[in-house]
């Protein structure tokens, strides 16, 4: 402690190691990302090279895809498999798998419209039963997983069967099932934007959030004597986040503008990052993805945690069916079907979600989806069909496992696997 | 059996003052169907000592631990906390008493960094994780220990063994415990890593508590304990103080070559280079407890 001391600035406690290199300022930020993304530690930065490239291509074929318009209607595509990507997030966080969630968006979508339309019931509790028959079956999968220990793809390949079945069942012998427009539902999906000076709002109090919540985060640690960034540099990232926020809002803004169905996909995304990375309850979701017997050892409740998991991602799954259904204004025997299950899966995988478990973010699921539905909507402006659709999306899931598989294999000859 | 509560040595008895010890075994016994895995063992562990535990393979040593970390309950026998009779169900019960295990396989999450691990299943402020103070005691816990680590921000699985058993051992002491038992510390690490967690192990006996350090490596057991107790088949086979033991004395302990431990123990000044372990071998002795009092 004594040579510790004599050097010059007092060293913050979380510093004082010898063999530690002192990264401060721009430089040692800059230089500590590329030690981190060499070691396998490559966070969004993948998709994040992924979504530049892709739109520049795009754009370059087709100058209509940067359009404002097109990108309106990117984000309200991307919201319904981005919130059910965001349950597949939850999944894999704990190592486990959920395939059917576009058959559990399918029969949610079923049910809405079934007792919306052909019961006549009222549109929030429709909304209601909907979303809480998605609860059941993720109860319901959790429960079998944890009785039977049937490994978790089995368990949802049998669900992804059955539950398309009970979606053409409630659908009964129409088989299709039109929304009525009026319903605030399909207005809200489809017609709602929000007001211009109200986006900017939100930029501004998304951007002041960041700044609050970074500026508590140095105060704290610069009480205890720990090291902390730098009010510039939380400065500078605080306008940065303000100036690109405030650019894309304002490029949709040239035509329809924000909608309020994507608004509701970030919310959802921020509340799931909140708790992911700030509640005892994520940290255990981590823990348990990494290593479930040391969890329970540490007295974390892990069935509690597995049974949360499994709730959450067929919860998201019936809103993102919900959602899809107001989006269409119907739903049908094709409502979940397709591709929706892949892109789901994709979107969280290609967001840099591991499928080995114990590392993701919330944020995966939208950039995935962004990538996802990118690919879709330049596919779709080139007059390309599905199956070329289908073949792309098929070969970046793989590009995106890929480097999931190799930037783990850094990390562990780097020693941090 | 030896008596030993009477025989703690000077150190023990100046640390931890009051004589009775923190955590006392009476008559345990632990039943798998047929199989005896444990019988009337008896063991007293005092502040401020360092109990080993040894024995050959499948003489009851880890369902000794298991027992005392409420992973298994006994079949019989009583245990006593602080003088009070107690049961363990659930290792919660053991860590609510006091009592702290570090498993072998350490049970860290790899993905997790150091600070996330210390604090895993006791974060402070479940709903708003409070990350700085964690980090801060994190660091004072990690200084107590003198534990070589660089940050406490990178994943464990960037750590060497000897760190990883650091970091084991420091979650443990978060609840404050009065006893500790290390299970196989030493087993998985090299030279140099032996000497830092033994030089742990010393500093966690400094701090008073109890340790209880189940292992098959006579030179750790040597170098740091003050008492080994011998299990053999399931059975109390002699409690030793070290100072003066030698390591063919326990070996002959542990695996029941001498039938007369107690003999030689007496006469410990004469070195027996012909007591090995491959003539125990071939003495079954199925009876190896000659050494024990019958009203054991």
């Amino acid at each position: 402690m004594t040579e510790q001391a004599v050097k010059s600035p007092p060293q913050a406690l979380d510093r004082q190691d010898e063999r530690l290199r002192q990264d401060t300022g721009l430089r040692g930020a800059v230089r500590g990302f590329f030690d981190r993304v060499r070691a396998g530690d490559v966070g969004v930065l993948p998709v994040a090279v992924g979504l530049v490239i892709i739109w520049t291509v795009f754009q370059l074929l087709n100058p209509i895809f940067l359009s404002s318009a097109n990108l309106v209607n990117l984000t309200l595509e991307s919201a319904p498999v981005g919130v059910i990507a965001l349950g597949i997030v939850c999944i894999l966080l704990v190592a486990e798998i959920d395939l059917s969630v576009g058959s559990v968006s399918g029969l949610a979508a079923a049910v809405l419209a079934v007792l919306l339309v052909n019961q006549g019931l009222p549109l929030g509790v429709a909304l209601l039963a909907a979303i809480l028959t998605g609860s059941a079956i993720g109860l319901l999968y959790s429960q079998i997983f944890l009785r039977f220990g049937i490994p978790s793809f089995v368990i949802t390949l049998a669900g992804l069967l059955s539950f398309l079945g009970l979606q053409i069942y409630v659908l009964g012998a129409a088989g299709s099932i039109n929304l009525p427009f009026d319903s605030p539902l399909v207005r809200f999906a489809q017609t709602a934007f929000v007001p211009a000076w109200l986006s900017y709002v939100l930029v501004v109090l998304a951007a002041a959030g960041l700044f609050g919540s970074g500026y508590a985060q140095i105060r704290e640690r610069r009480e205890r004597g720990l090291s902390h960034g730098t009010m510039r540099g939380l400065a500078i990232r605080s306008v940065l986040v303000l100036a690109g926020l405030g650019f894309a809002v304002y490029y949709l803004n040239r035509t329809r503008g924000v909608g309020w169905m994507f608004v509701l996909f970030i919310a959802l995304v921020l509340v799931m990052h909140y708790m992911l990375s700030r509640t005892a309850w994520g940290r255990a979701m981590y823990a348990v993805g990494g290593n479930a017997e040391a969890a329970r050892r540490a007295g974390i409740k892990v069935n509690a945690i597995y049974t949360s998991a499994f709730v959450l991602v067929s919860t998201f799954a019936a809103v993102g069916g919900v959602l899809a259904a107001a989006r269409l204004a119907a739903a049908n025997q094709s409502s979940g079907g397709g591709d929706v299950n892949l892109n789901a899966i994709a979107a969280a995988v290609i967001g840099g979600t591991s499928l080995f478990g114990g590392r993701g973010t919330a944020f995966a699921a939208l950039l995935g989806v962004l990538v996802i539905q990118s690919i879709s909507s330049g596919l779709t402006l080139l007059n390309l069909d599905s199956s070329f659709r289908f073949i792309v999306t098929g070969v970046v899931l793989l590009l995106a496992v890929a480097i999931d598989s190799i930037s783990r294999r850094s990390r562990s000859s780097h020693g941090t696997a | 059996m030896p008596s030993t509560s009477a025989s703690s040595d000077e150190r023990t008895s100046a640390r931890s003052g009051s004589g009775s010890p923190i955590l006392s075994l009476r008559g345990i016994s632990k039943h798998f169907g047929a199989v005896a895995a444990l019988t009337d063992i008896d063991l007293d562990i005092n502040a401020g000592e360092v109990v080993a535990v040894v024995g050959d393979n499948g003489a009851g040593k880890s369902t000794l631990v298991k027992v005392l970390a409420g992973v298994h309950s006994p079949s019989s026998g009583t245990l006593s906390f602080e003088s009070r009779e107690v049961t363990v169900p659930t290792p919660a019960d053991a860590h609510a008493l006091g009592i702290a295990t570090v498993f072998q396989d350490l049970a860290l999450c790899e993905n997790l960094s150091v600070v996330d691990n210390l604090f895993l299943g006791q974060e402070l402020r479940k709903l708003r994780l409070h990350e700085a103070e964690m980090e801060t005691r994190s660091w004072d816990l990690l200084r107590q220990l003198s534990a070589k680590i660089p940050t406490v921000r990178i994943p464990v699985a960037a750590l060497s063994g000897g760190q990883r058993q650091t970091v084991a051992i420091a979650r443990s002491l978060l609840g404050d415990p009065k006893i500790i038992i290390l299970d196989e510390p030493t087993a998985a690490l090299g030279v140099a890593q032996t000497a830092e967690v033994l030089n742990l192990v010393e500093r966690l006996r400094d701090r008073g508590l109890g340790v209880v350090m189940v292992s098959h490596n006579m030179a750790d057991v040597l170098a740091v304990c003050d008492r080994v107790a011998v299990l053999r088949l399931g059975r109390n086979n002699g409690t030793f103080d070290v100072a003066g033991l030698s390591s063919e004395e326990l070996v002959a302990a542990i695996t029941g070559a001498d039938d007369n431990a107690v003999t030689k123990r007496s006469a410990r000044s004469q070195p027996r280079p012909g007591a090995t372990p491959t003539s125990a071998t071939t003495t079954p002795t199925p009876n190896p407890l000659t050494e024990r009092e019958p009203d054991d």
